[in-house]
């Protein structure tokens, strides 16, 4: 017998019970998204045009993840890299990969099981289905943290951005801001000390053991003895003068290392190259807009020329680094091509989208040349810039009537 | 328009009428300044960092709104309606003096910590709201009584930021020791963003969106 015929018959049979008036009625939502994962739902619009596509909330979900798989694989490697580089060991391709997934997929399985089991309450207590948007927060959320993060803060993050990010506001689509990175700024401003110095981009042995087994053992020394991985980005802001791209040099950094990802950073966010094929991925289904990525970059790379104009002798050596540099740093990358494209918080309309982008480079690479308390700003340019959107839009809008209006007057239609 | 009283004031019993109960209730749940008319939202960022600094402020504020509920609607019958709220401000102002000068010789380093707060008590929308609102239209012991209940209400959400925001942030309450040593041992650290004002704005959200939750949406709108 075929077996989705098999699956297909399973669950018309158990459908009354959740249906109106049956008895497992209030878990409905539970019933109706392990319905629509497994199969093609039979529901179809009434009343009205509406288009017919393959293409639901569901497939657009799968393929945000499908995109920031290659992230998560150069990041765990990298995190498995950056482990046994401080401890002296070898580093062949195995035991970073190893080493790195003990680290990482602890991490994402708290995001995915905490964050599911908000998303879930809410759906039974709304009585609204569960959405796969959080498929993406829960997996996107992990990728923006430190591989030293302890678990807890994971599941205080992600409760924070699933139930204040977007469940009060109504779910996903309502959201004003993109729940990943809002968790990401709770933890950010909650435990500094945790998700930013010099001291918490590089997982050592005890940790990894400490996050298999949280209660058993408890490392004061975290780290290999001496170790010290400051992130590109803390190096060229610590730079006083002179030479940035030699002081990154000296601090073992080339711009080949940061674009393929073995330097120390967030998870997620240290290979450029596997955020590439991860924007490639988006732009070839259709699901991320082109616009804002492009405009993102250009936005940075104007505001480092400018910046580079503006800095001398005496300014902070990040102020002189090079817009290149800018864009293989940091979470600059993964912000542009996950975060910023979020299609619920950023702008819609075409041009205002382009507007949209070109202000989050521009105020990325502003916040890390002229803020000496962030080293990194791509967070906060996009969270500030999600708050800016409708009135991009609305301005963008009011422009569009305004000249139709005028090219109205002046054919005196 | 300042003398209107709809209803006859109490024969100056100990007992409450039942007009008087409600002025009493209401604003501590159903019309609490905070949550609901969201007033006074400043001062509650500002000073709930810790237990202490909420407690003295909520007096502070409570002993301002209900004396000047009281004095105003006493004076309510001559003061010009032009010129009220000047009235209104002078009598505020002399009663926030007369509170920071009592804090400053009884309380001098909780004064201290609430800084400007006290002061600002008059500017406070609570005090000058209900001054207009109420004082302004009903007898002095139904205003001072409004006022009083007021100040309760204000006090009861200053209190609860402050519990959450003190446990969360520093690990105590009242200044004493809260969360144990092995948590901490164990890796557990304060919530940093609940000693900013952020995590205030957050912390009264919440409570307004239980209380919104527990009333139903449709009495609000």
């Amino acid at each position: 017998m075929n077996p989705v015929k098999l699956l297909e018959d399973k669950i018309e049979e158990a459908r009354p019970l959740f249906e109106k008036g049956g008895k497992l009625e209030k878990l409905y939502p539970l019933f109706e998204a392990k319905e629509t994962f497994l199969l093609s739902p039979a529901t179809v619009t009434t009343g009205g045009t509406h288009v017919r596509d393959a293409l639901d909330m569901k497939r657009l979900m799968i393929m945000v993840v499908a995109a920031i798989l290659p992230t998560f694989f150069a990041g765990s490697y990298n995190v498995g890299l950056q482990a046994l580089l401080a401890q002296g060991l070898s580093t062949d391709f195995i035991s970073c990969m190893a080493t790195g997934l003990m680290v990482t997929v602890p991490i994402v399985i708290t995001s995915y099981a905490v964050g599911g089991f908000w998303e879930v309450t809410f759906a039974l207590v709304r009585r609204h289905e569960i959405n796969e948007g959080f498929l993406v927060t829960g997996l996107l959320f992990p990728l923006t943290l430190p591989p030293s993060i302890p678990l807890w803060m994971v599941a205080v993050g992600v409760s924070f951005g699933v139930v204040l990010g977007k469940e009060v506001f109504g779910g996903t689509g309502m959201n004003i801001l993109n729940p990943a990175l809002t968790a990401r700024a709770f933890v950010f401003f909650a435990y500094p000390a945790s998700i930013s110095g010099d001291r918490v981009w590089v997982a050592g042995k005890a940790l990894i053991f400490d996050k298999i087994f949280p209660f058993f053992t408890y490392s004061n020394e975290s780290f290999v003895d001496g170790f010290s991985g400051a992130t590109p980005l803390l190096v060229s802001a610590s730079q006083k003068n002179g030479d940035v791209a030699a002081a990154l040099g000296n601090a073992g950094f080339t711009l080949k290392q940061a674009f393929l990802g073995s330097i120390p950073g967030s998870i997620g966010e240290t290979s450029t190259m596997a955020c590439l094929i991860g924007a490639y991925i988006l732009i070839v289904t259709g699901v991320g807009s082109w616009r804002i990525m492009v405009s993102c970059v250009a936005g940075a790379l104007a505001m480092a020329a400018l910046m580079n104009g503006v800095a001398g002798p005496e300014s902070a050596g990040i102020m002189h680094l090079p817009g290149m540099w800018h864009l293989m740093l940091g979470g600059f990358m993964f912000g542009t091509v996950f975060m910023a494209t979020d299609p619920v918080s950023a702008a819609r309309t075409e041009r205002g989208k382009i507007i949209y982008g070109l202000l989050i480079g521009a105020l990325a690479v502003l916040i890390r040349s002229v803020n000496p308390a962030y080293p990194e700003g791509v967070m906060l340019a996009i969270l500030f810039l999600n708050i800016l959107a409708p009135l991009i839009d609305y301005t963008v809008m009011q422009g569009h009537f305004a000249r139709r209006k005028a090219w109205r007057g002046a054919k005196n239609v | 328009m300042a003398t209107e009283t709809a209803v006859p004031a109490s024969g100056g019993g100990i007992g409450l009428t039942t007009r008087e109960k409600k002025i009493l209730k209401d604003p501590l749940w159903d019309n609490n300044p905070i949550t609901f008319q969201i007033l006074g939202v400043c001062s509650a960022l500002a000073v709930t960092v810790q237990m202490q600094t909420a407690v003295v402020m909520s007096m502070a504020l409570t002993t301002v709104v209900a004396g000047s509920g009281l004095i105003i609607s006493s004076l309510r019958e001559y003061i010009p309606s032009k010129i009220r709220i000047i009235v209104q401000l002078t009598v505020i102002a002399s009663l926030v003096i007369v509170v920071d000068q009592v804090l400053k010789a009884y309380l001098f380093n909780i004064s201290k910590q609430l800084s400007v707060f006290v002061g600002l008590i008059i500017t406070n929308c609570i005090v000058m709201g209900r001054a207009e609102g109420f004082a302004m239209s009903n007898p002095p012991r139904e205003a001072f009584l409004d006022g009083l209940a007021n100040g309760v209400g204000y006090s009861l959400i200053l209190l609860a930021v402050a519990t959450v925001r003190e446990i969360l942030g520093n690990g105590s309450w009242f200044g004493i020791r809260i969360v144990p040593e092995f948590l901490y041992a164990h890796g557990y650290v304060n919530n940093g963003l609940m000693v900013l004002a952020p995590g205030a704005f957050i912390i009264v959200g919440l409570l307004i969106w239980a209380q919104r939750t527990i009333m139903g949406v449709e009495k609000h709108d």
